[in-house]
């Protein structure tokens, strides 16, 4: 292939790891991203796994993109092909004009290769062979070789790599050698036997700023930690489990009381998410602050209890990384579809809060804020994200606290307030913001005490099966769930550079990837106006917007459109202005994909002016 | 439900425990259940433990599932908190209250569809993990709520209201509770005052999972002839291996047995337990032999019936968890949020 036809591209390309799961790629990968990212250029890292231990074929693709874009693009410019068992659909999969980075200790026939793509062999099990003795050794540090000879390829700066395995290995001199040495003879034989720099470079920038590189999941347990969560009930599911690894994790740290090493938390696993979510409901109703992460299946298990905690308005809070669904579904790829499953969680007439976070700062900042919501508001608190922003690094603003904050315990009756003499009804509307006073248990010796049920009350919480008490209750949790429409975080809308009478409505990890295609779309002359939603109950904001426009897309990560009905239902939307953009392979969804759905469908309803968006 | 309400009149002679209380303050709101059903005689029990014990009521939580037996708590200790859950699921919602605040007294409260029906998974891991509790089933073999199903606890053969032979074998919660690990194990019969009130105080004074199988028979839907839960079956079957007294260290009587009669157990807060010894070759300090002493007498039909096994040495969840004395619901900001410092610290090694 000649050399005019490969690609030619500075900071913005697409590299995919192709290794095989358990081989202890991840953290050489890991180093690749992080490396482009000290030289201050933005990445976006994926992982693409399997529901598996071990032996079966991951992805890492990792997006290097200098104008910022944080959303998946598609495409792969530069395969690093490591597993043997995925080697044809790797070669395809490569970009016309793109590269092929593969070990080239064994002989390949000729027609396992391509004719419109550079092939960059390197003899990786050989060179390991001669250097280590070890299996797992040769193993792991073959990872670290291919990022050396990658370092060369790409142009990235050899000596912040190597600052980055000191910094990674602080205190471990020996790690640090053996790590920076394998790298080195990586990078080595890459200068003397190939064609240094490739067409894909990446060239110092400024673009990443003072951003921070975390994974959503984490972002979670640290805005539980942040937000004065003391008790964790939980059962393991992909993709939520790190998030209570890492509660623990920070709680070990920061928690541990320094005098006697005493814990200021509780994490117990449970039996089942039936307990979870149980033990979660029994320490909020005592008064602590108290979640549990999961994932679809375990939302459906917990509906009865969803329903108990509405009913008897007890704080609670769930963090539900979505996965591909219905049933045990995708359990490794991305969706958003457990929208309606949790905003109408349990029988009867309920309907829950629920925050939607686009990236590891806002699973801190609405993590930690859904604790004051569920205490204020006296209900379960929901924080949607989804694989994509749970188990992926990603490059986000730096977290930020203010100290002046007190945490909201929301209407608590004290021991002072009951011996004042203060009328105690706990379902008693006072200030007619539908939120009732509460006692926790052990408040007062005589007063205050009350029996706390999922059966119809009066609103000093005595068992009645009266209509009017019923209705009375009913009305009120109404006004309760309008008064949260203040208090969750607002929508953000990008205006387009022109008046437009369109517009989209998207959520969640959908963000990144529909800034890039408002871009796309502006350039290519096609103007909307975009919201993102932040939260349910929809603010007062969302129902204007659509109503500013003559229609709105919707773009969503389901296949049932699940957002356009939640809109459709609570704003009594005329169905015909709010258009589908789905987006539901498991995979996530790409501003490509947005693009071109909108164009096609502005252009199918005749909005000019209308040009195709390149594919 | 012919149940009449007691007058709510004090007199003046009633009398008083060490803290001015009198029974009535440990009493609730007015009993719903069928006149003479076991559970409300369980619920009297409960309201002289505490009075005997001196505990404040408001010290109490109270929580339970679904169930008629479920419904009690509203009927004793009104000045505490209670929490009537889902059914089958209290053992969760008492382990997250326990873990909120290790210093109250959490009273688990449930029946025998609820625990060892719909529940039995809950009921088993909440012993497993040693939450600091006293739980009670109240034992009648049937569902009494929605009208005398047979319940996980009806014995093989036991025949019920309408004349259908039970043919699943029966789940035995103090042997499941013992096999677990709960720390303080009885059986007793709601119709036993004697031995109910002391058993249900050792409960209230242990630290770790105790739990009291009661039965109690339905007297709506099984308590005929033909059932192995009716007044006339367990009375005629029980087999007491002990009686016990609470001791309270306060207390300074000591009662005088006749030697190698009595046993003396020190738990964990100065409470001392005194086991008469009624079946000569009965160690309750031996776990896996009251599960063979269990097994043995109930294939002879008999109920075995007193503590039937106690660990004064056994550490409670918040030991496994090692958590701080000061309850955590109780940790205010300070103790809690890191801070903007450490957050800085924190983006630092995030780049
Ligand atoms: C999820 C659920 N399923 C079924 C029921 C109906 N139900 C209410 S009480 C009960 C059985 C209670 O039996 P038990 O625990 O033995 O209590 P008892 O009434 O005998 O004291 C059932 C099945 C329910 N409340 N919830
Ligand atoms: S139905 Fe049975 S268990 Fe229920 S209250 Fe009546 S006697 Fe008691
Ligand atoms: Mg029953």
């Amino acid at each position: 292939m000649s050399a005019a036809q490969a690609i030619q591209s500075i900071n913005d390309f697409v590299v995919k790891f192709a290794n095989v799961n358990g081989s202890g790629s991840a953290s050489a990968n890991e180093l690749f991203a992080r490396a482009i990212i000290r030289m201050g250029v933005p990445v976006a890292p994926r992982n693409i796994f399997p529901s598996n231990i071990q032996g079966l074929p991951t992805w890492y693709e990792v997006r290097v993109t200098g104008e910022g874009w944080l959303g998946a693009r598609g495409g792969c410019d530069m395969m690093v092909a490591m597993n043997p068992q995925t080697w044809d659909r790797d070669v395809a999969a490569i970009d016309p004009g793109g590269y092929l980075f593969y070990d080239c200790t064994k002989p390949m026939p000729r027609s396992k290769f391509r004719d419109d793509i550079t092939v960059l062999g390197v003899p990786l099990t050989a060179m390991c062979n001669a250097e280590y003795s070890d299996a797992r050794q040769r193993q792991l540090f073959k990872n670290v070789m291919y990022v050396g000879a990658l370092v060369a390829l790409l142009d990235i700066d050899f000596e912040a790599t190597e600052k980055l395995i000191a910094d990674r290995y602080r205190g471990k001199d020996k790690l640090i050698d053996a790590n920076i040495n394998a790298l080195r003879l990586g990078y080595d034989y890459a200068k003397k036997h190939l064609p240094c720099p490739i067409g894909l470079r990446v060239e110092r920038s400024d673009k990443v700023g003072d951003w921070i590189f975390i994974d959503g999941n984490s972002a979670c347990g640290l805005g539980a930690v942040y937000g004065g969560a003391t008790v964790a009930g939980w059962y393991p599911i992909t993709p939520s489990t790190s998030v209570i690894e890492a509660f623990a994790s920070y709680c070990r740290k920061y928690r541990t009381d320094p005098d006697n090493g005493h814990a200021r938390y509780a994490i117990v696993q449970a039996e089942d998410e039936l307990a979870s979510i149980g033990m979660v409901i029994g320490a909020a109703w005592n008064g602590a602050r108290s979640f549990t992460a999961t994932s679809g299946p375990g939302i459906s298990l917990m509906q009865e209890f969803f329903g108990l905690a509405y009913f008897a308005e007890i704080p609670a809070v769930i963090f539900d990384v979505q996965r591909g669904s219905p049933s045990t579904g995708m359990p490794t790829r991305t969706q958003q579809s457990d929208l309606l499953a949790c905003a109408y969680a349990s029988h009867g007439d309920t309907r829950h809060v629920l925050l939607f976070p686009e990236d590891p700062y806002e699973c801190f900042t609405l993590g930690a804020q859904a604790f004051d919501l569920a205490d204020r508001l006296q209900t379960p608190v929901f924080v949607l994200l989804d694989l994509d922003i749970g188990m992926n690094e990603r490059l986000c603003k730096p977290f930020d606290w203010d100290d002046e904050r007190r945490y909201d315990r929301g209407k608590l009756m004290t021991y002072e307030d009951l011996e004042a003499g203060k009328n105690f009804g706990r379902y008693l509307d006072v200030d007619g913001d539908g939120i009732p006073y509460r006692t926790i248990p052990a408040t007062h010796p005589t007063k205050g005490a009350y029996f706390t049920r999922g059966t119809t009350r009066n609103a000093y919480a005595k068992y009645s099966e009266t209509g009017a008490d019923y209705i009375y209750n009913m009305e009120r949790l109404r006004r309760k769930f309008d008064t949260a429409k203040d208090l969750v975080p607002s929508p953000i809308v990008q205006k387009s550079s022109q008046p437009t009478r369109i517009g989209a409505i998207y959520y969640g990890s959908t963000g990144p990837a529909m800034a890039e295609a408002h871009a796309l779309l502006e350039a290519d002359g096609v103007h909307i106006d975009i919201m993102r939603v932040r939260a349910f109950p929809f603010c007062d904001e969302v129902m204007q917007f659509i109503a500013d426009h003559d229609f709105v897309f919707v773009v969503e990560q389901n296949e049932s459109a699940q957002l356009r009905t939640l809109l459709i239902n609570e704003g009594e939307i005329d169905p015909k202005r709010l258009v589908r953009v789905l987006h539901y392979d498991g995979s996530p969804i790409t501003a490509r994909f947005i693009a071109t759905r909108i164009t096609e469908a502005a252009s199918e309803r005749k909005i000019s002016p209308i040009r195709k968006v390149a594919p | 439900m012919t149940y009449l309400a007691k007058p709510r009149l004090l007199t003046a002679d009633a009398p008083r425990n060490a803290l001015g209380y009198t029974r009535r303050d440990y009493e609730g709101a007015i009993s719903t259940l069928c006149a003479g059903c076991g559970h409300d005689s369980i619920s009297a029990a409960i309201v002289q433990a505490c009075f005997d014990l001196d505990i404040e009521p408001h010290r109490v939580a109270k929580l339970s599932g679904i169930g008629c037996s479920s419904k009690t708590p509203d009927y004793f200790l009104g000045n505490s908190h209670g929490f009537n859950s889902v059914h089958g699921r209290m053992p969760s919602v008492l382990t997250g209250a326990a873990l909120a605040n290790r210093n109250l007294i959490y009273l688990g409260v449930s029946g025998d569809g609820d625990s060892a029906s719909i529940g039995i998974g809950q009921f088993a891991h909440a012993m497993r993990r040693g939450v600091n509790m006293t739980y009670i089933v109240e034992n009648n073999g049937v569902y009494g709520l929605t009208k005398g199903q047979f319940s996980a606890t009806a014995d093989k053969g036991s025949k019920s209201k309408r004349g259908v032979v039970n043919s699943d074998s029966p789940i035995d919660l103090v042997t499941l509770a013992l096999q677990l690990g709960a720390s303080y194990v009885g059986r007793s019969f709601s119709g036993d005052k004697e031995q109910l009130v002391p058993l249900i105080k050792g409960a209230l004074r242990h630290n770790g999972p105790a739990f009291i199988d009661v039965i109690s028979p339905c007297v709506t839907f099984n308590n005929h002839a033909g059932s192995t839960k009716s007044y006339d079956y367990v009375r005629e079957h029980n087999e007491a291996v002990n009686r016990v007294e609470v001791i309270l260290p306060r207390d300074k009587i000591e009662t005088s047995y006749p030697p190698g009669s009595l046993r003396r157990v020190v738990q964990h807060d100065g409470s001392i337990l005194h086991l008469r010894k009624l079946a000569e070759d009965y160690d309750p300090s031996d776990r896996i032999g009251a599960i063979n002493y269990l097994q043995g007498r109930q294939a002879l039909g008999e109920i075995v019936t007193g503590l039937l096994y106690v660990d004064s040495s056994a550490l409670d969840m918040h030991s496994h968890l090692n958590t701080v004395e000061k309850p955590l619901n109780q940790l205010g900001d300070a103790y809690l949020c890191p801070g903007s410092k450490v957050l800085e610290a924190l983006n630092t090694s995030l780049r």
